[in-house]
């Protein structure tokens, strides 16, 4: 599988979202998008699964035009995973995750849809949850089943929108892990958009950094990170050294003051009751 | 740590736990009707009513239908209430049902929707003035003015809420807004009425009833329901789906906004042709669709006939109560439909340890 992504622009009425984004990933790679808030991850996401419309020929799947597929053949081809997710009405583990079948069913669910749910929520190691209801696990759990449905549709390309943003380091690590061993078997590419730019140093085999809707910087994490692009894209002076993995790694230099200059506090702040 | 086997083997017996379920409701709704038959103004009881029932429905077995008295009680008046009740229950349920469930929202019923009200008015439009949309013969007048105006309430809705994306919000919304014009419209034509008969009629038709239930009712009404229950089932996999929101439903492949108006039409369609004929009889869309929801969860699949046989339980239940509670005469179902669930309904709320809803 090849995804082109060609001039992608895309607005919100009057107010432009993203402009000429032009990339592509291929077969077994995994990609992260990063930039400050507001620079267009999401909706980029969104663009490349259709859930937002855009112009022709600007989202090619092997040379295909995926504006000339249905729903449901755009649907077995991407997984997609929101930031977060719940639901009106309460479902099971195994209902949530047995969703993703949806492009392949029509009223009755088979023996082999069965087996791929109960095989994803086992190589998600979250067998043990799955008669429990959704809307009461937690974040990294959900997470978790979230990411099952997706794989449930059998997907060329994982579209996952800040993945790792709302879970502690272990789930982070562990799902990360899993998204690059599951872009390494050569079977689909991923891509995720994140905040934490160490954890998608650490992952990614590329990386496309956005400003206002622009891509800013795309390549391997140590031609993305350089100090130049982290002062332009944050505004932050960071310094990048060499993690203990052996990529980069940034951490910040400015002190408080550099960050919030305000020395006074705001007055409504001081008043005692 | 659960393994694969034991997963399926878990969901598979949840499944079978799901079926008993129905199962169950439908076993309830046979004793409710043979209970429901035998008793009632007259003096049939259960062998008579079932001697007249089985050879009228089987004309070619050539059994005795018994005496001239138990048939007229039995097939023309008894029995026809009870079909009517159980179609009426069904039908109304499972647009409940449907809607609450494509809308994202558990607070959705034929009231909120506008649909209730406009088939008020349509109603007392042709009562008070004898204004139909299109004319029919004698009392259809009043049933087909009620149909059409809930088809309109429909079309006002829809077009407001496709001018804002369909979202759920605005079809809500937008619903409560026409269902308050058409009950100010309803108590404008009640209040200048110049005929109290006409408001008496009014009120009568707004309380609701199965009392005028005939075959030729059922006849009608009953294809239109089978028909939009089948397809509603159809579109279980969608609302079980736009249950996670209208990105995600998308991502699998799921046209959220042409799901919400298929179902729309059919919610419509059903709810129309049954309260033209029986007149508001509101709560069983409502209620029914969370009192399955607590016993079965909310897959769609198992959920929709659920509440379509706790609708009919419902109704029928509530209606062979109103019937013989101070016979010789006889309450509003309305009343008893709200009387007896509401209770249920409660109880069912703080038992249950989990949230149905939310």
């Amino acid at each position: 599988m090849k995804l082109c992504i060609n001039k992608l622009t895309f607005s919100y009425g009057p107010i432009s979202i993203l402009k000429d984004v032009e990339f592509d990933v291929g077969l077994g790679e995994m990609l992260s998008i990063v930039g400050p808030n507001g620079s267009g991850k999401s909706t980029l996401l969104k663009c490349i699964n259709r859930i937002l419309k855009t112009k022709n020929n600007t989202v090619l799947v092997d040379d295909q035009d995926t504006c000339k597929m249905n729903l449901k053949e755009l649907s077995m081809l991407m997984g997609y995973v929101p930031q977060s997710s719940s639901s009106t009405f309460p479902f099971t583990v195994f209902d949530v995750v047995l969703m993703g079948r949806k492009p392949y069913i029509h009223w009755n669910i088979s023996e082999r849809d069965n087996e791929i749910v109960a095989d994803m929520l086992d190589y998600l190691g979250i067998g043990h949850l799955g008669m429990r209801h959704f809307n009461e696990l937690s974040g990294g759990e959900q997470q978790k089943v979230i990411i099952a449905r997706a794989l449930a549709q059998q997907p060329k390309l994982m579209l996952l929108d800040e993945p790792t943003s709302s879970l502690d380091i272990k789930h982070q690590l562990e799902i990360l892990c899993m998204l690059k061993s599951l872009a390494q078997s050569k079977e689909r590419s991923v891509i995720v958009s994140m905040h934490d730019l160490n954890l998608a140093s650490r992952f990614s085999d590329r990386m496309l950094m956005l400003k206002n809707g622009c891509i800013f910087a795309l390549g391997t994490p140590e031609e993305v990170l350089t100090e130049k692009n982290i002062e332009a894209v944050y505004g932050i002076k960071a310094n990048v050294s060499t993690s203990f993995v052996g990529k980069p790694q940034v951490t910040p230099l400015m002190n408080e003051t550099d960050l919030f200059s305000h020395t006074k506090l705001s007055p409504v702040l001081e008043q005692k009751h | 740590m659960t393994t694969k086997a034991e997963l399926t083997k878990l969901y598979n017996k949840g499944k079978k736990r799901k079926l008993l379920a129905i199962f169950s409701v439908f076993i309830a709704i046979i004793i409710v009707v043979l209970i429901s038959i035998s008793f009632g103004a007259g003096s049939p009881r259960l062998p008579e009513a079932l001697q007249v029932i089985i050879s009228r429905t089987f004309p070619f077995l050539n059994l005795d239908p018994g005496s001239a008295l138990a048939q007229t009680i039995i097939w023309d008046i008894r029995f026809p209430r009870i079909v009517l009740a159980l179609v009426a229950g069904a039908g109304l349920a499972a647009a409940g049902v449907t809607m609450q469930g494509v809308l994202r929202n558990p607070l959705v019923s034929s009231y909120i929707l506008g649909i209730s009200s406009a088939a008020g008015f349509g109603a007392a439009l042709a009562i008070v003035f004898g204004i139909g949309v299109i004319s029919f013969v004698g009392g259809y007048l009043v049933i087909g003015n009620a149909f059409m105006f809930c088809l309109l309430a429909m079309i006002i809705v829809y077009s407001i809420a496709r001018l804002r994306g369909m979202s759920s919000e605005t079809v809500i919304l937008a619903g409560v807004a026409v269902g308050f014009l058409f009950s100010a419209l309803l108590s404008l034509i009640q209040y200048i009425s110049p005929d109290s008969n006409a408001v008496t009629a009014i009120v009568f038709w707004l309380l609701g009833g199965l009392y005028t239930a005939t075959w030729e009712k059922i006849l009608i009404c009953l294809p239109i329901v089978a028909v939009t229950i089948i397809l509603m089932m159809t579109q279980s996999w969608n609302i079980n789906i736009m249950s996670m929101g209208e990105d995600v439903a998308k991502s699998l492949g799921v046209n959220s906004k042409r799901v919400l108006t298929v179902n729309m039409l059919l919610e419509t369609i059903a709810t129309a042709s049954i309260i033209a004929f029986t007149g508001i009889i509101g709560f069983v869309d409502l209620i029914a669709p969370h009192i399955a929801r607590m016993l079965l969860g909310s897959d769609h699949r198992y959920l929709i006939p659920c509440s379509i046989g706790m609708g009919a339980l419902m109704l029928l239940a509530s209606d062979t109560v109103a019937r013989l509670i101070i016979m010789p005469t006889e309450l509003p179902v309305g009343i008893l439909t709200s009387l007896l669930g509401v209770p249920f309904f409660i109880y069912l709320l703080v038992s249950k340890r989990r949230r149905s809803f939310g």
